[in-house]
């Protein structure tokens, strides 16, 4: 019998995570896997919010990517040209066909500061920052260190970005990290939100508003960037609203990976890859799958997301191969802690239907949601040993399956949309 | 969530006006909305957003971005802030009988 080819294309918590499943399901003899990445960095993204205020260092959160794939499974550095979905191939930069039987595109979410104007321009990382890349966030630690008060301003420009509540934790950690340093009293922490308040879904709302008050952060809500002046510390609205600043940290514009756009059919006008909410299935052809922050889906892109959804691409990957069914297994899980500042984080959990509500998780027994807690933090902290040493080996973790758990979850208080 | 009238007719909203059943929408109650929330009169140009929206939404389960709806509806975003000058993807979502764009907390 050949050996089914697979292409997975991103070697990130997503790639990673579903090569090494798949290797582990269908064995050497049954399947040849193929990772591709443009590079052999492995950046464990959830430490970056820490690099900023000395809590974390890059050299800590990244890996190489190679060494996180199992034996066997082939790792190609090189960037990819083309996806052309007709033919079932992947062109490579240096020129390389990889032809295949099946296609998981796991490329991410890619910052595009210069789609902001001015962003990029004078000021970048002198005044500017995002803590996004490894780069941006070690810089942004060496502005806070010389920082003696001010105006700092938390920007997200739009929606989607990568871990939607990062901006608000780096709010939070702002205003404790100040507190340290004894500049808090004489620094205005600004967050600004296209959407119309800084916590939007109904429950958390109610619960959680009260975090932007007690820290006394000004909220600047439907503030639509779009224009940065980092010499002049001024960022500036479509509606004409002007905020000044000292410091400004961003998060830029996001879009799928540049492929995308140039693959006939694969992706939406923001390069993310259309795909089926609960099968994980490409709309572009059916022997593309998608999973994490490269998808179109109406979820947070977030780690938590990507395992999840690895549970059911990979089960769909094996039935397609063998020409069973799909499952309809994907309910638009997603889980996530969020760091208050003072040793204090919250946990989330939700789905496609149901927005965070308060209980416990992943059973009445378990870890407090939507209540801040000093267990959430260390647990946040904990979670890295968990990512490196058994989510991305691809073994399960016990409790946490990845259906959105109803058990310990107050229900009654979400409101039906 | 209440039951009002909007264009004589009674429809479902949460406590800022937006419509919780999409189904229940249709033109004239678009108008009303509308007008309610100063925009005398929706022009082509209005409309093509508002059912880009509405569309978007009713596909997709979420309600594009600002800059979706700038790339992708064929009006500009500086113009969709002439059109909808207190901020298009609320607005937008309210006239076209959509809940308000959320973030995922």
């Amino acid at each position: 019998m050949t050996r089914k080819q697979i292409a997975i294309l991103g070697g990130g918590t997503g790639g990673t995570m579903v090569a090494n499943r798949l290797s582990r399901r269908l064995g050497l003899d049954e399947a040849e896997i193929h990772v591709v990445d443009v590079d052999n960095d492995h950046v464990y993204q959830p430490g970056l919010l820490f690099v900023p205020f000395g809590l974390a260092d890059v050299g800590e959160i990244v890996r190489p990517r190679r060494r996180q794939l199992r034996h066997g499974i082939t790792f190609h550095e090189d960037e990819v040209a083309t996806v052309w979905p007709d033919r079932s191939e992947v062109l490579l930069a240096g020129g390389a066909v990889l032809p295949y039987d099946v296609l998981v595109v796991a490329t991410g979410a890619r910052l595009q500061p210069e789609e902001t104007d001015g962003l990029t321009g004078p000021g970048w990382n002198e005044r500017v920052f995002t803590f996004y890349t490894p780069q941006g966030a070690e810089g942004l630690r060496s502005a806070l260190e010389e920082f003696k008060g001010g105006r700092l301003v938390v920007n997200l420009v739009d929606l989607p970005i990568k871990c939607p509540v990062a901006p608000l934790e780096f709010a939070f950690l702002a205003d404790w990290y100040l507190h340290e340093c004894a500049t808090r009293n004489r620094t205005q922490l600004v967050f600004t939100t296209p959407l119309d308040g800084a916590f939007t879904a109904p429950v958390a709302s109610e619960r959680l508003a009260s975090l932007i008050t007690e820290k006394e952060i000004e909220l600047v809500t439907e503030f639509n960037a779009c224009e940065v002046d980092g010499v002049g510390g001024k960022l500036t609205a479509y509606d004409g609203r002007k905020l000044d600043f000292d410091l400004l940290v961003t998060v830029p514009l996001h879009g799928g990976a540049s492929f995308v756009e140039r693959s006939p059919g694969l992706g939406d006008a923001l390069g993310f890859v259309t795909t089926d909410k609960q099968t994980l299935q490409a709309t572009v052809q059916p022997n593309v799958f998608a999973l994490g922050d490269a998808t179109d889906l109406p979820t947070s892109k977030a780690g938590s997301v990507t395992h999840f959804e690895a549970d059911v691409l990979v089960e769909n990957v094996v039935r397609l191969l063998t020409n069973r069914e799909l499952a309809s297994g994907y309910d638009g899980h997603a889980n996530c802690f969020v760091e208050t500042g003072f040793h204090h984080a919250l946990m989330l959990d939700f789905n496609y239907e149901t927005e965070p509500v308060p209980g416990r998780f992943p059973a009445a027994v378990g870890l407090p949601l939507l209540r801040e807690s000093r267990l959430n933090h260390l647990s946040k902290l904990a979670f890295q040993w968990i990512y490196w040493h058994a989510l991305l080996p691809g073994r399960p973790l016990p409790g946490i399956g990845p259906r959105m758990p109803t058990r310990g979850k107050e229900l009654d208080l979400a409101h039906h949309a | 969530m209440t039951t009002t009238l909007i264009a004589d007719r009674p429809v479902d909203v949460d406590a800022e006006g937006f419509l919780t059943d999409p189904a229940q929408w249709d033109e004239d109650l678009a108008r009303a909305i509308a007008a309610d929330n100063g925009i005398p009169e929706l022009s082509d140009r209005h409309w093509l957003v508002v059912r880009f929206m509405r569309d978007r939404y009713l596909e997709k389960g979420a309600a594009p971005s600002i800059r979706s709806l700038g790339k992708e509806s064929g009006v500009p975003v500086k113009e969709l802030y002439e059109l909808f000058p207190k901020g298009p993807a609320k607005l937008a979502a309210k006239i076209g009988g959509i809940p308000k764009p959320r973030g995922c907390i």
